[in-house]
């Protein structure tokens, strides 16, 4: 069962599941109180006696219930304060992390933290820390999860919900809070752990503990590791279905390693691109790494987020490359553009952040003939002629869910102007669409 | 008996189009023409230097222009409430008029004054006209609630009767034998105060560069059109350096205050049009200032919280940094990013930025940079910004900061690109912030990436001189989209860490709206303390906050203990 907050590994949607139980639990309060009324042997029918409810559909109200909702209703009698402890209510948790001088929101209360902690750490299974941007909070975040010794984790998620406060932590601290979990869990399947200080021996250690079951691990922007740290996850750890990371960290050996025979198929594959200085270089991946990649896990997703000068793009989209999600945050040039019509085959999304004066029309007709799987485009600060964009729209057709244009990237020109550009387009959607509008005041 | 009538300055500042000025001297015996100030506020009040003098300009005005109808402004010290109930007794009142105001806080400071007046046997009307519609009217039509997306306002308004005609300019035939009785010492007792009166220092202020008042107004309208004539086809005319400058043609100001109406705008350019065009139809987009000014105040009028985040049914709560220093830094023109200094050094000393201006430094301090909230910057505009009225003002930040309106957060306008797309050379930069003149045009939008030697040349070396950069736009920016995706990924009701759940960007918008979720499984859940998320509801209903939830944010500590 889940609390809405838990990811469910396996089984999707455990819907029909839990309206069986409930289904079930009515039917014992039915037989309950009609055993009661014989019992009377009169035709009065009894108060409705909320004591008499069985623990299960207690469990199953209170399980709809928010957090601060069930508190309330734990103190009504002993019996719901019981079920306000039971271990299925405890088995996901989200700490927020918050100090009044760095965030507008509040905190999970340290007595209820306290509380967790004391009865029910060995009941939590799905645990993530909302932390702010002060270091108190994530150091907050590695005391509790020092703490949690008894804990058997299956998703563990460390989330800083404005400026990376997991890096100011003395990183000594933070390894050994999270070697604390990394030994205790032993099935650890889901790990979220972006923009900390984790490194190369304390991903050892999850390794030699959570091998088997590690499905999903998130790292992107974790200086510390290096490409050997992340291989030696990949080499060991065979079920790994999504991974997330910094470019730096790619390499051949790592793609040929999640494409071995042992390894499972990869679902999804996230990359980011970020450039720490201008004019810095990246290494190149091979097309052969990444052919194994697709014969291996045809279906993967191949998400690839670009933050560089426009002039740092040279060693990116000379060959083919198998990404399905592109987005690119800083201005990217028409030449490059150009290039992943050439080679972005497998395209699915395209976002464009920027791109400059000149009209993108032959690159954006290019993406519409090769990158026949295209069904989501975004264009912030381009131009494309009204012509030009009518015939993209006309080539992709109704795969095209997500047009998202923002109005000035659309220039007027003797075919369409503005005003007749939205009915075209919505002609060859198959629905209404306008543009995106910032508002002018 | 002919009725001694006030008509009440409080927006509108203008004799042109003001119907309800026109029902205070229809018939009447006495007129007077009132606006309140609180002088106190003066020093305290979130208002700088450039919008008081600007206020002040237009009452200067107002009173010149009631002058060549024998008549005065009476600008009274002091609050209406308290000041009403003897003005209404020592002239005999019993007729008071006003503009209708539209904000929450208006109608509510409005609703106390027509209670004063009916106990005092005073007769109140109110007129429209600071917006084209109705407000209220189209909020009917859209089944009793405000339009979250422009089209849909559009499709709406279009379905509308157009916008009433102005009314006649008030004149002398219109005074009749109407009077204003003056004292000797009106000047004393009702006179425009000066600046330096309400406690501003003026030695060494520039001119204004956008002087207040309706005469003004006039005259920048016919300028401004006659511009719009010379454009051909009247498109949207291209973006490039100079736009960046303000234009002795430029209307919003004027529009806020109401020295100039927002309705003959709107037929002088229907007229200009059919005119140029011969063609009876225009556009809507003809209109596009006046009715982005429309749809937010539309969106204000029934939401006393839309300048805040919480408890605001159309805001989406996201955890922006509190952050003092970054927030000074940003506000005082000091973050190091010449493009952002140059725009909020313009906004400081003349009080009005171009549009895309706006974008960029709002996107800066939010979303794409700092993540600090955006009622941060609302209140710093506030202060700054003649245009910036309390729902045009939240309601753009909240679309600027991807908080409401179904903003797609992908786009974000870099700090250096963005500025040396607009203007190439860097002209604006070297005029807003002359220290960096001796940048040449390559590197004037990131000299921090200048070599010793140019940066020597220019007589300006960065983290000496000039801040070097606060913050690392890449690293910035890959931060806060992974924030703003986690944001939108738990709006989809997705709570789990997968991520081929939540692949896309581009933010679907088919939420289902909050009457449809029958069961409470859905509703998210929050930690203790916090209010259930704010649902947006996206077919353009707001969800009514459930009020009982505020009074739940009692002390939970009591709750932990009791079940220990």
């Amino acid at each position: 069962d889940h609390n809405g907050q838990c990811e469910i590994t396996g089984q999707q949607d455990g819907g029909t599941l839990e309206l069986e139980k409930e289904q079930q639990a009515c039917k014992k309060v039915r037989k309950q109180m009609s055993e009661e009324l014989e019992a009377e042997g009169s035709g009065e029918s009894p108060d409705c006696d909320w004591s008499l409810l069985p623990q299960e559909l207690l469990l199953h109200i209170f399980q709809h219930l928010p957090l601060l909702d069930r508190a309330y209703a734990s103190q009504v009698c002993r019996g719901w304060n019981e079920a306000f402890h039971m271990p299925e209510l405890w088995r996901c948790f989200e700490f927020e992390l918050n100090q009044p001088a760095s965030s507008y929101l509040k905190a999970t209360h340290p007595d209820l933290i306290k509380q967790i902690i004391k009865r029910h750490s060995n009941h939590l299974q799905y645990v993530s820390f909302k932390v702010d941007s002060s270091t108190e909070s994530a150091e907050a975040a590695c005391d509790i999860l020092s703490q949690l010794v008894n804990c058997s984790l299956k998703t563990l998620g460390l989330i800083s919900t404005a400026r990376p406060s997991f890096m100011e932590v003395p990183k000594s601290h933070f390894i050994s809070a999270l070697t604390v979990v990394f030994v205790n869990s032993k099935s650890l399947s889901s790990l979220k752990i972006d923009d900390t200080p984790v490194d190369d021996p304390s991903l050892k250690v999850l390794v030699a503990n959570n091998s088997d079951t590690l499905k999903l691990l998130k790292m992107s922007s974790c200086p510390h590791v290096s490409p050997a740290g992340i291989l030696c996850v990949a080499d060991q750890c065979h079920g790994l279905r999504e991974l997330a990371l910094n470019y730096h960290l790619l390499s051949d050996d790592l793609l040929l390693a999640l494409s071995s025979e042992k390894h499972v198929h990869l679902e999804h594959l996230r990359i980011d691109v970020v450039s720490e200085n201008p004019g810095q270089h990246f290494h190149t991946i091979k097309k052969s790494s990444w052919d194994a990649m697709v014969r291996h896990s045809p279906t993967f997703n191949l998400v690839m987020y670009f933050f560089l000068y426009e002039d740092e793009f040279g060693p990116f989209f000379n060959d083919e490359i198998p990404i399905t999600h592109l987005y690119f945050g800083r201005s990217v040039s028409k030449e490059v553009l150009g290039r992943v019509g050439l080679h972005c085959p497998r395209l699915v999304e395209l976002v464009v952040c920027a791109n400059g004066l000149r009209p993108l029309d032959e690159e954006l007709i290019r993406i519409a003939k090769r990158c026949t799987q295209l069904s989501a485009i975004g264009l912030g600060e381009c131009e494309v002629t009204c012509s030009a964009f009518v015939e993209f729209v006309k080539m992709c057709g109704r795969r095209l869910s997500q047009l998202s244009i923002m109005e000035e990237v659309l220039i007027p020109d003797h075919k369409y102007s503005l005003d007749e550009i939205h009915w075209e387009v919505s002609k060859h959607l198959g629905r209404v669409w306008f543009p995106d509008m910032m508002p002018t005041w | 008996m002919a009725p001694n009538s006030i008509h009440w300055f409080r927006k509108g500042l203008r004799l042109h189009d003001n119907p309800a000025l026109r029902e205070a001297v229809q018939g009447a015996a006495t007129v007077r023409c009132v606006y309140f100030l609180d002088p106190w506020f003066a020093g305290s009040s979130n208002v700088g230097v450039n919008r008081w003098r600007f206020l002040l300009q237009c009452l200067e005005d107002l009173d010149a222009n009631l002058r060549k109808v024998n008549s005065r402004l009476f600008v009274i010290r002091g609050q209406p409430a308290n000041v009403f109930p003897r003005l209404f007794k020592e002239w005999k009142i019993s007729r008071l008029t006003f503009e209708y105001d539209s904000e929450p806080f208006g109608k509510e400071r409005d609703a106390a004054i027509k209670k004063l007046a009916m106990e005092a046997g005073v007769e109140v009307i109110v007129k429209i006209s600071h917006t084209l519609y109705d407000l209220d009217k189209i909020i009917e039509l859209n089944g009793g609630q405000p339009p979250l997306t422009y089209k849909r306002f559009q499709t709406l308004i279009s379905r509308l009767d157009p916008p009433e005609m102005p009314v006649e300019t008030l004149s002398d035939t219109l005074m009749g034998s109407g009077i204003t009785p003056i004292s000797e010492d009106h000047g004393e007792k009702y006179g425009v105060p000066s600046l330096e009166e309400l406690g501003f220092d003026t030695e060494g202020l520039p001119s204004a560069v956008w002087p207040g008042g309706e005469t003004e107004a006039l005259t920048r309208i016919e300028r401004h059109l006659e511009r719009k004539a010379w454009v051909a086809n009247f498109e949207r005319p291209r973006m490039n350096a100079n736009s960046l400058l303000a234009s002795p043609t430029g209307l919003s100001p004027y529009l806020r205050f109401g020295c100039l109406s927002c309705r003959l705008f709107y037929f002088k350019l229907t007229d200009l049009y059919r005119k140029v065009k011969k063609n009876s139809s225009p556009p809507l987009s003809l209109y596009g200032q006046l009715l982005w000014r429309e749809f937010f105040y539309t969106a204000a009028t029934n939401n006393p919280r839309f300048d805040k985040m919480e408890g605001n049914p159309i805001c989406v709560r996201i955890p922006w940094d509190k952050n003092p220093e970054a927030l000074a830094k940003w506000a005082e023109a000091k973050t190091g990013f010449p493009w952002i200094d140059a725009i909020m050094t313009q906004l400081r000393q003349e009080g009005w930025i171009h549009h895309l201006a706006r974008h960029a430094v709002a996107c800066f301090l939010s979303r794409g940079d700092l993540w600090i909230s955006w009622e941060e910057g609302m209140k710093v505009f506030e202060e700054l910004l003649l245009d910036a009225d309390w729902s045009v003002n939240a309601g753009s930040w909240m679309w600027l900061s991807c908080s409401s309106f179904f903003q797609q957060f992908f786009h974000c306008y870099c700090p250096v690109g963005f500025g040396r797309r607009t203007d190439p050379n860097g002209d604006f930069i070297r005029r807003y912030l002359p220290i960096l003149r001796g940048f040449p045009a390559k590197f004037i939008y990131d000299p921090w990436n200048a070599p010793e030697s140019v940066q020597t040349a220019a007589k300006c070396i960065i983290g000496v001189h000039y801040p070097k950069p606060m913050v690392h736009h890449a690293e910035a920016s890959r931060l806060n989209i992974e924030r703003m995706k986690q944001i939108y990924q738990q709006l989809s009701r997705y709570r789990g860490l997968g991520m081929r759940q939540v692949t896309c960007m581009l933010n679907v918008k088919t939420f289902p709206p909050l009457a449809c979720i029958t069961r409470r499984k859905e509703i998210d859940e929050k930690v203790v303390g916090s209010e259930k998320a704010s649902h947006l509801c996206f077919t353009g209903k707001i969800s009514v906050h459930c009020p009982a939830h505020r009074k739940r944010e009692q002390s939970t500590s009591q709750l932990a203990e009791a079940n220990l």
